[in-house]
């Protein structure tokens, strides 16, 4: 069935937009190729970056594993096996739009270019990154990118409706897009975004990353639908369901959605099915999950799906491939050596940016 | 800035806010009922007609979203003012307040700036029983993030209010309805008063000294300043000078002007219509305890508040759980009476 642009908003509820015959230049899949390569380096440096110290003998004796220890301390989600979400939607976005991730941001920041050097030294809890050290890797806000991130699951729809508002306010065509995971559905702030979103015609769009794991309960225990984009028809607005982990089908099922937006009509929720390669944090001994699931996930791995088809258009050579691969990793393991050298804050830095040119607690900054 | 113009505090905020709005056109309002009711305790009474539906918005009764909202506003650049109609709702939506709202700005090493005022209405003595009774403005304050603004009257209020707006940092605007000179609640005719037409600021974390005197020092904030400033004239009848502090702010506070009046009183009473337990008058005490080596007390200290009891409905119990006028006149002459234990000497 094909379903044009028209036919898809022409009614609320949800579709699946199978057989979307959108034209998509080189350039724009050569950076989407290019993006996942990057993301899932950066994951696989940081799932090895992250285990540094951690482990015996270094740490105190009878642990298996030690959080707090090591250059990057406490929880961390990875998103490798999610980047086509990431790259899908993000290709269609301009610094002017906002994007506000989860707690498995780092996918999220890397699409919407974040710059990887003060991001990764945030991670590190350095005074060069993105938030001096004080926000850590489930709180990375930049700016200039417009982008932000929250540890709370479904808070980042609220706020991307503010964004949209803003825009809308500003007379703007900016689009905002809040991402958040298929257990964040069940939350509160779902219901109360997306009717807000609706009533006022929000230029935001509602991406969901289902990676089936709400941490170790199963979207099947915890969720009244197969689909979560069926849950677009009691807002009156469209749901797209988007059942492959695929970038370039998820770029041309959501075009129609950041299209709408643009023009002023709505929101409109997205659905994504995709896979998550690692545990819910690093560390996690993921004994709820059937042992061979990751194996059969990365069957289906997307980058190489990604590059074979640029190969088969003619848009990628092997040599072509490997410099691709070369730069994107060089730039990911330049910003680890700038994180790992930069310094740390001054201790007596905790006391400062409470407010912004203000007071704590009455006490003038220093 | 001389007036006669007696404005009630209801009226003082608003015309703050909408003197705010033709000045800056990044400033909007929304929250539940702010448009054609004007707020449901008169805050935004009027702004509609003036502004328009675009920026005095009526929400869904969605407090996460639309204070979430506020959030995402204010980082792309606007000024949002958002009601929480009563304090008491926050439990629905305190994720956003003090997980975003209060952290973001920290969290971004001081990258983000959130200019957003949440107002929310403040207070019981009207038999409203628990759930829309409190003030909980040592919640607010006790987390880190947010200014915390509580005005006594229409002139702080005002000025106040277009501080807070124009503050490039989260503030909780908590007015009390028993002050509010709305027309169907009783309130403390002390809080209606002049209110220059003029733009003009009451700047945050500067106390105000409402009356002086020698004998004891009474802090307070918020409808209990009218309170003590009546017992204040009974005591003075009977020849004792207490001195009225209206810290005005809680966030920042104003310790300074606490401790200057202590140091010359040697008497504190806190008089506190929130929890007494964790509160602002614990506070205020551990800031005096702290400074005993500069402050010298002729008696313990004494701290008035609501009994760690929810706010009952019924009239005779919650006038027993709120401090009144009585209590204060109370407190105050048994606290002339009392000494503090001196030390043996050595």
């Amino acid at each position: 069935m094909l379903i044009t642009n028209t036919d898809l908003f022409a009614t609320w509820g949800s579709h699946s937009p199978k057989g979307f015959t959108m034209q998509v230049g080189k350039e724009k899949l050569l950076w989407m190729y290019e993006k996942m390569v990057q993301i899932r380096y950066y994951e696989e440096t940081m799932a090895r970056v992250y285990m540094e110290g951690k482990l015996p003998p270094a740490i105190q004796k009878g642990l298996a594993f030690d959080i707090g220890a090591g250059p990057v301390p406490g929880e961390m989600h990875l998103a490798a096996g999610q980047e086509p979400v990431a790259v899908g939607v993000c290709a269609h976005l301009t610094d002017d739009d906002t994007v506000v991730g989860t707690h498995r941001p780092h996918h999220f920041a890397i699409a919407k270019g974040v710059p990887l050097n003060p991001m990764t030294a945030e991670m590190f809890g350095k005074v060069t990154g993105l938030g001096k050290g004080k926000g850590g890797h489930m709180h990375l806000f930049d700016n200039a990118h417009k982008f932000s991130c929250s540890g709370i699951i479904g808070a980042s729809m609220p706020i991307a409706c503010g964004a949209a508002l803003a825009a809308k306010k500003l007379g703007k065509n900016w689009v905002s897009i809040a991402f958040f995971g298929e257990g964040a559905a069940n939350q509160g702030s779902f219901h109360e975004s997306l009717n807000l979103a609706a009533v006022w015609k929000l230029p935001v769009i509602f991406v969901c990353e289902d990676n089936q794991w709400a941490i170790s309960v199963p979207k099947t225990k915890a969720t009244s639908v197969v689909w979560i984009a069926d849950r677009a028809a009691g807002y009156g607005i469209p749901g797209i369901r988007i059942p492959e982990n695929d970038a370039l089908e998820i770029y041309e099922a959501v075009a129609p959605a950041i299209a709408r937006a643009r023009r002023g009509e709505g929101p409109s929720l997205i659905e994504i099915k995709t896979d998550r390669y690692f545990g819910h944090f690093q560390g996690d001994p993921e004994t709820y999950r059937p042992k061979d699931e990751v194996a059969n996930l990365r069957k289906r791995d997307p980058i190489p799906k990604l590059s074979k088809m640029l190969k088969d258009k003619g848009f990628l050579t092997a040599d072509e491939e490997a410099s691709i691969v070369q730069a994107m990793h060089a730039q990911v393991d330049s910003a680890f050596e700038f994180a790992r050298n930069s310094e740390y804050p001054n201790a007596n830095d905790a006391l400062h940016d409470v407010f912004v040119n203000g007071h704590l607690n009455g006490r003038a900054l220093v | 800035m001389k007036t006669n113009r007696i404005l009630t505090m209801a009226q003082a905020i608003s015309e703050g806010i909408s003197q705010e709005m033709t000045r800056d056109s990044n400033v909007f309002v929304m929250g539940e009922d702010v448009g054609s009711y004007g707020g449901i305790f008169g805050a935004t009474g009027g702004l509609l007609e003036k502004f328009g539906k675009d920026r005095i918005i009526d929400t869904p009764i969605s407090e996460t979203a639309f204070i979430g909202a506020a959030t995402g506003a204010a980082a792309a650049g606007l000024r949002p003012i958002v009601e929480l109609m009563f304090v008491d709702f926050f439990g629905v939506c305190m994720d956003q307040i003090y997980n975003h709202l209060a952290k973001n700005t920290y969290m971004s090493g001081g990258h983000v700036s959130l200019p957003v005022v949440i107002t929310t209405a403040i207070g019981g003595g009207y038999g409203d029983a628990a759930q829309h009774s409190q003030c909980l403005y040592a919640i607010f304050a006790h987390m880190p993030g947010i200014k915390v603004v509580v005005p006594s009257n229409a002139y702080d209020a005002k000025g106040l209010m277009i501080q807070a707006i124009r503050d490039n940092n989260p503030v909780i605007f908590m007015y009390h309805k028993g002050i509010m000179g709305l027309p169907w609640m009783a309130f403390f005719e002390g809080s209606s008063n002049a209110v220059p037409e003029d733009l003009y600021v009451v700047p945050f974390g500067k106390a105000n000294i409402i009356k002086e005197g020698s004998d004891l020092t009474i802090v307070t904030i918020s409808q209990m300043v009218q309170k003590a400033v009546l017992a204040a004239k009974v005591l003075e009848e009977q020849s004792i000078h207490a001195e009225v502090i209206d810290l005005r702010t809680l966030v920042p506070m104003d310790t300074e002007t606490v401790l200057k009046s202590v140091r010359k009183t040697g008497r504190l009473l806190i008089v506190d219509e929130d929890y007494l337990g964790f509160g602002l008058s614990g506070e205020i005490s551990a800031v005096v305890a702290e400074n005993l080596d500069s402050v010298s007390l002729k008696a313990p200290i004494r701290r008035l508040a609501v009994p760690n009891v929810p706010i009952p409905f019924s009239r005779p119990l919650e006038q027993f759980v709120i401090p009144q006028v009585s209590n204060i006149v109370l407190a105050a002459q048994e606290l002339m009476v009392k000494k503090v234990a001196l030390l043996e000497a050595q």
